[in-house]
């Protein structure tokens, strides 16, 4: 589903150089739940920025769905962003000033050929998978932080994309509140087949999914198979 | 989308209430003046009684002599005019008449104020007056020092007492008794060239009209067959003054004439700018655009500012947007639009506050009979004039806001 080939982030400044990212080479299966671990700047989110074409890498390739992406442009990375890609972030990342319908309606707003009726059904029904339908007039500061995050999850699948990229997405919730946006991501990747992408620093989250990689000064150093996820869901 | 913009501008509008305030006086302010000035230029050159086909009338307003020393500016004189105005073959008709002569008049010991007229029998021709009572004074009247008059509802009002017929009555100015013949409706006076409150045949001014002299208190209309013959008209104009010869009275100290026929822009334009020669319409016009253009430029600054501040302050909302498959220029649109809405929000006060202001100003009698109006034209102009104002303001910011990485904004932003 997404391949990263010899991928380096280079942070250049006047002064200093800083490498993020280097010489990281991985394979996420189609379907396949991978959690990121590893401690703060090691280079995690960097990664997911790339693989969600948010960042650029310094070199290498990132291929989604078999398609390299050789040209960079701005429309071309938007167009795939949208079809194929759902991002949750730690912080939420909800527009305040729209309610959760129209939040969680946000990315159907840029797919073309969805009437504003139909992009009300599909977010209503992504609002009902997070366990959210009664909410959907509220506006984001007036839900807990685990309702905002549910929110968050609901627009990342109201797209049906086929990846979803979550950067921590529990460090701000508490554990009970973590347990259920986690169960909500599992359910997505079991049930609908959906490939995630988590980074965590929560090495109980991480053991729930299928793989784990860990990194360490913007490198891969360890990828392993996680055995026991199927008794701890 | 449209409606999903629509909201989210309405709400970044009501958040911060101070900058939208702040935006919204200076774009109303801004607009208000520039409506209030496209409507007084309206008032003043637009095609409006009694000048309503302006665009065939040619004014011979000014005329300038110089010689060693010595330098004349001044209306045209009776003789100039009838000598080498008149006889010219080309213009539908030609009109003479004087400035207005400000005199008092009094009734039951009250005094009124009005301005008078001297005028030929083809004013009425050329000139495009609304008769409430009565028909002008005719080439007759004229011919024979006729004691009639022609006056406006204001002095008939005013003078015999208001909603009383004037037909007929008489009225006495400069203690000469005139015969009402006729009432026409107040003409402002904003229309320099034609304005007052009563006319009289011109063969009843004092002063020695007919002396050999160029100078004098007179002008002349001439009043083309067609808006395209406008050129022959001045053509055969330029070359009857080409060859005037210079009275002996003037000759003494003058042998230079300058005299010419200006359509009423070109008329506006030569005393604004204080022009001898011919008067350069496309350099006015230039002046015009780069004088609206600078002083829009200051609001239009500081909107910038205001909506770099503004769209910066969301640079997470435009991270979000990104991320979630937002292209630059999408967002680049969201932007413009947000800001057209905030301008046209503008724009709609200004208009409340030009229509305010310009009705301040109909009451307060500063410059009398006046109406002034946001006329359908001024009003469109001034749409334009705010949707150019919107993108002006809103481009840059939407294209600084466009190259912010999607990264980048969702942590917040870099400048």
């Amino acid at each position: 589903m997404i391949t990263l080939s010899d991928i380096e982030k280079v942070y250049q400044t006047k002064a200093i150089e800083t490498v993020a990212l280097q010489n990281v080479n991985l394979n996420v299966p189609k379907g396949e739940f991978l959690s990121i671990m590893g401690p703060s700047g090691c280079g995690k989110s960097t990664l997911l920025n790339i693989m969600g074409l948010l960042d650029i890498p310094s070199s290498g390739v990132v291929t989604i769905d078999g398609q390299p992406i050789k040209t960079y442009k701005d429309k071309e990375l938007a167009h795939i962003r949208n079809e194929k890609i759902g991002f949750v972030f730690q912080s939420y990342h909800l527009v305040n000033d729209l309610s959760v319908l129209d939040n969680v309606e946000l990315p159907l707003l840029y797919r073309s050929g969805i009437s504003g009726s139909e992009r009300a059904k599909r977010a209503k029904a992504a609002l009902e998978k997070v366990g959210l339908s009664a909410r959907t007039q509220h506006y984001p500061n007036q839900l807990s932080g685990g309702q905002r995050q549910r929110v968050a999850i609901a627009r990342a699948l109201v797209g049906s994309p086929e990846i979803i990229l979550a950067d921590e997405p529990t460090g701000n919730l508490d554990s009970v509140m973590g347990e259920e946006v986690m169960n909500i991501l599992l359910d997505l990747n079991r049930l609908d087949g959906t490939t995630i992408v988590m980074v965590t620093h929560d090495e109980n989250m991480a053991m729930k999914t299928e793989r784990l990689i860990r990194f360490f000064d913007g490198q891969q150093v360890s990828d392993s198979k996680v055995y026991n996820q199927l008794q701890t869901v | 989308m449209l409606k999903n913009y629509l909201k989210i501008a309405w709400k970044v509008l009501l958040r911060r209430k101070f900058f939208t305030f702040i935006s919204l006086f200076g774009i109303s302010i801004t607009l208000m003046v520039l409506m209030i000035t496209a409507s007084f230029a309206d008032y003043l050159l637009g095609a409006h009684a009694p000048e309503t086909e302006s665009d065939r009338l040619l004014y011979v307003s000014r005329l300038k002599m110089s010689g060693e020393g010595f330098v004349m500016n001044t209306s045209p004189g009776f003789y100039f005019l009838d000598k080498y105005v008149t006889p010219l073959k080309t213009p539908e008709d030609i009109t003479i008449f004087s400035r207005e002569y400000p005199f008092n008049v009094y009734v039951n010991n009250r005094k009124i104020d009005l301005d008078l007229r001297y005028t030929d029998s083809n004013f009425w021709n050329v000139l495009d007056f609304n008769f409430v009572e009565g028909v002008p004074f005719t080439k007759a009247n004229v011919e024979s020092i006729g004691r009639v008059v022609v006056i406006n509802e204001a002095i008939r009002d005013n003078y015999f007492g208001k909603g009383t017929k004037a037909l007929g009555k008489s009225i006495v100015i400069d203690r000469i008794a005139y015969e009402v013949v006729g009432v026409v409706e107040n003409i402002p006076a904003s229309r320099v060239n034609t304005y007052a409150d009563v006319w009289v045949p011109y063969t009843n001014i004092k002063e020695d009209y007919r002396e050999p002299k160029f100078g004098g208190s007179f002008e002349a209309i001439l009043m083309a067959h067609s808006p395209g013959e406008v050129d022959k008209v001045k053509e055969e104009f330029y070359a009857a003054v080409n060859k005037a010869v210079i009275p002996a009275k003037d000759a003494a100290n003058y042998d230079k004439l300058e005299v010419h026929a200006d359509s009423m822009l070109e008329y506006f334009v030569r005393g604004v700018g204080e022009i001898d020669g011919p008067v350069n319409l496309y350099q006015f016009a230039a002046w015009v655009f780069f004088g609206t253009l600078f002083f829009m430029l200051l609001p239009t600054i500081n909107l910038v500012n205001i909506n770099i501040s503004r769209i910066m302050e969301r640079a997470s909302e435009i991270g979000i947007r990104k991320s979630f498959g937002a292209s630059s220029n999408t967002l680049v649109v969201q932007f413009l639009v947000e800001n057209l809405i905030l301008t046209l929000i503008g724009g709609l006060i200004g208009l409340v506050l030009a229509q305010g202001v310009l009705m301040l100003i109909n009451n307060s009698g500063i410059i009398p009979y006046t109406n002034f109006s946001i006329n359908p034209t001024v009003f469109a102009y001034s749409f334009l004039l705010c949707v150019f104002f919107g993108i002006l303001s809103g481009v840059y910011p939407a294209y600084k806001m466009s190259k912010l990485p999607a990264v980048a904004a969702l942590k917040g932003g870099v400048r």
